[in-house]
């Protein structure tokens, strides 16, 4: 009799969130961005064509997500998922492609669209071992720091959004074009910003910011991760101390997810400033879009740098 | 270089162009010229590259080891021409990883292991105390092809492997619709598809103990649709040999299948920070002559076979927080699993009169009804490092056994229970090193204070863990 009752109400349940679902279903097309850049990224080049929802927030470190139920959910009803790629988000997406049961998403998919496929990744480990820490085979994978890559990336998921919905072929590549122009204008500018910043040396938490340092020409001179993915020791941080005395830099680099701790510990004791860059959109009050986030990145690096 | 080259060569056409309206030896010895010259500067150009590249990485080297800042030398440049990286997992051997876990388990010296007033799924052998090795696994996963992906899973133990999953799961069904076929871990319940590297304690719940030995896995098929919601639902069932307990090696000799499972999970989030799955599923199984354990009357212990339908809901709910949704410093995970079984059929006991037993191979009814759970939290309170507790509870319910076994046999009421700490450290996310402290009331007249160490290591490409 309770299990009747049990069976009976999970049969309303599941009718309630089938029209929930359908309703929810009526943009032209529905986008799961593993990243906030991304999410962004689409809504300048598909506007109100396109929902889209970023499985994580600039508070989440994307290496370590969990493929959550309301993930794969959202992967379900994807029509294309924009993801980084080279293996950032290896830890959930394989299981978000495979458990959402969407043959659209899989690798190799128009579906499925991997950023840094579109640049070139550097930082590419010539030796693959876990001694080495969480190393990534297929290179550094933060390509959205340097927005040159933004600008390859921007055209090529362009293309791919004209593929997926032949339709709005033309207003995506209309979208693109006028991205593409106000881009090129305000990298031109942020590359006049940021002519005090060549040659600077820093201390990066991880080597999240490497595109970034190659964009400016920042001197990435230590990492505090002992090992990409490890969070530093104590110990590790004394050795980092004493390396900063023979080759001192002037800031310390931490994106919002990464813990406040080590980067502040090291800043007191060598005197550094330590500076929260968004990393990505949403990462600070400011960095609402993509423009926005370097604008931010580089309002925040000139201040600490004078 | 890539830009020169075509520069050069064009410099050297361009050269060629006039030269070619003169006479042809002197066109040929002119392009001969030329090409000899072409290609000194083309070697002297290589040269020069090289040095320049050697000086940039001496000078990478003295800033340090981190090799960054021999592209940040030249970073005035558009980025490089863009290459296609190659996507992660798609190498034509497949993925392997291995888990290698052993422990060094204290325990009292016990002649056999069990849970009193439970017709057990199996029992253990009490000799695995002491320093031990537990199970490797050595896992494979690729994709078939286009259409299939394939998993295997074997636990090594001396002197054998076992199969623990074998299956193939379609990709391109699409729809929400899944199928998988082999041998896998049933969904029932949420500890059940999880292999014993990614429990959070060192052993299994009681429940899990009392329902199925360990766990509940198919021989079969399995049929999996998520909807299409905002809210996560799934519905599954699957179909299997039917084998293992609650089924048995009698049970899945048939045609048609031995078990069956349902099953519905729900689950979302709640804001950034706050993320929640339950669900339930029905377990059926047709057992025959399904071998057990029991002390007669006398005192002397028989083996007993029981035929009928067993049939097991399962619900489980699990809830986890992380401050902004990030894990990386502090977590917090709360799950609990609750099971009611209902079995009703003929209980028979092999003959132990010999021994002195009072069992003389009387058959007739044994009905039971019977329930268990456990709740379990485990806090990550800095990175590296977590905290954990977990009870387990059983209810050996209502027994009935038929008029035919008086005098002969009789039930044990009893509620096992077990109370759990742990606490593990897991330098990276490949290794992790547990203690584990127990205090164990699952047998009839014992308590037991269990201490556990554990370490398990992760080799290879290991494969994302679900929720």
């Amino acid at each position: 009799m309770n299990i009747q009752k049990c069976m009976q109400c999970l049969l309303v349940t599941v009718c309630a969130l089938w029209g929930l679902g359908v309703s929810a279903a009526q943009a032209a097309l529905q986008v799961l961005a593993c990243e906030p850049e991304w999410a962004a990224l689409v809504g300048e080049l598909a506007g109100d064509r396109a929902q889209v929802v970023s499985a994580t927030n600039a508070r989440q470190d994307p290496h370590r997500i969990e493929a959550r139920p309301s993930l794969i959910a959202a992967a379900r009803r994807a029509d294309l998922v924009v993801c980084t790629g080279a293996d950032l988000e290896t830890g959930w997406l394989p299981l978000l492609q495979r458990e959402s049961g969407n043959a659209r998403i899989l690798p190799g998919q128009p579906g499925y669209f991997e950023a840094a496929a579109a640049v070139r990744l550097i930082e590419r480990p010539a030796v693959l071992d876990r001694v080495l820490g969480d190393v990534h085979a297929a290179g550094n994978p933060h390509v959205h720091t340097d927005p040159r890559n933004v600008a390859l990336i921007a055209k090529a998921l362009a293309q791919r959004l004209g593929e997926i919905d032949p339709a709005g072929a033309t207003i995506y590549a209309d979208r693109h074009r006028t991205f593409a122009a106000r881009w090129a204008e305000a990298s031109a500018r942020w590359q006049r910003q940021a002519q005090p910043l060549r040659g600077l040396p820093v201390v990066v938490y991880h080597r999240n910011w490497s595109y970034l340092a190659e964009w400016l020409g920042l001197r990435v001179v230590a990492d505090l991760e002992p090992k990409p993915g490890i969070e530093p020791s104590a110990r590790d941080l004394e050795r980092l101390i004493e390396q900063l005395r023979a080759q001192p830099a002037r800031m310390v680099l931490r994106a919002p997810y990464q813990s406040p701790r080590a980067s502040d510990w090291i800043a007191q004791r060598s005197g550094m400033p330590v500076v929260m860059l968004p990393y990505t959109v949403g990462g600070t009050a400011t960095a609402r879009d993509l423009f926005e986030l370097f604008d931010d990145t580089l309002r925040r690096l000139l201040a600490a740098a004078q | 270089m890539q830009r020169t080259l075509p520069a050069a060569v064009v410099a050297a056409l361009l050269c060629i162009a006039p030269s070619t309206r003169a006479s042809e030896t002197d066109a040929r010895l002119e392009i001969e010229r030329l090409r000899t010259e072409f290609e000194q500067r083309l070697r002297q150009l290589q040269e020069d590259y090289e040095k320049r590249l050697r000086a940039l990485e001496a000078r990478s080297e003295r800033v340090g080891d981190t090799g960054l800042s021999a592209r940040t030398a030249d970073a005035t440049g558009a980025p490089a021409v863009p290459t296609a990286s190659t996507p992660s997992g798609t190498g034509f051997n497949p993925e392997i990883s291995l888990i290698l876990q052993g422990s060094y388990q204290q325990r009292k010296d016990l002649a056999e292991r069990g849970l009193s007033g439970f017709l057990g799924a199996g029992h253990e052998h009490g000799s695995e105390r002491g320093f031990r090795l537990d199970h490797s696994e050595l896992v494979m996963q690729a994709n078939v092809d286009t259409n299939f992906r394939a998993y295997l899973n074997a636990a090594l133990v001396d002197g054998q492997a076992e199969v623990e999953e074998a299956w193939f799961q379609t990709l391109g069904l699409g729809q929400g619709m899944s199928v998988k076929g082999g041998r896998f871990y049933s969904r029932l319940g949420y500890l059940n598809t999880q292999h014993p590297h990614a429990w959070d304690f060192a052993d299994a719940p009681l429940m899990y103990r009392a329902q199925f030995g360990e766990r509940f896995s198919h021989d079969g098929l399995q049929l999996s649709w998520v909807a299409p919601t905002e809210t996560y639902l799934e519905l599954g069932a699957e179909a299997g040999r039917g084998d293992r307990f609650p089924g048995s090696s009698g049970g899945g000799n048939r045609n048609g299948a031995g078990a069956w499972t349902l099953f519905a999970k729900l689950g979302g989030d709640i804001g950034e920070s706050h993320s929640w799955r339950a669900g339930i599923a029905q377990l059926s199984a047709r057992p025959l002559a399904r071998p057990g354990h029991w002390e007669d009357d006398a005192g002397v212990e028989t083996e007993v076979a029981w035929s009928g339908l067993s049939r097991t809901w399962v619900a489980d709910f699990i809830w986890k927080w992380a401050p902004d949704g990030n894990p990386v410093e502090r977590n917090f995970k709360l799950q609990g699993e609750y099971f009611r079984r209902r079995e009703g059929g003929d209980l028979s006991c092999i003959d132990n009169t010999a021994a002195g037993g009072a069992c003389a191979g009387v058959s007739d009814r044994y009905d039971s009804t019977q329930s268990g759970w456990y709740a379990q939290a485990v806090y990550q309170f800095m990175p590296r490092w977590r905290t954990g507790m977990r009870y387990d509870r059983l209810d050996s319910g209502s027994q009935a056994l038929g008029p035919g076994f008086a005098g002969v046999l009789s039930t044990t009421d009893f509620r096992p229970s077990r109370w759990s700490l742990m606490a593990d450290y897991s330098p990276s996310e490949y290794a992790r090193l547990r203690v584990q402290f127990a205090r164990d009331r699952s047998q009839l007249g014992l308590t037991e204070n269990q201490i556990t160490l554990q370490y398990q290591m992760s080799l290879g490409s290991h494969g994302a863990h679900r929720f």
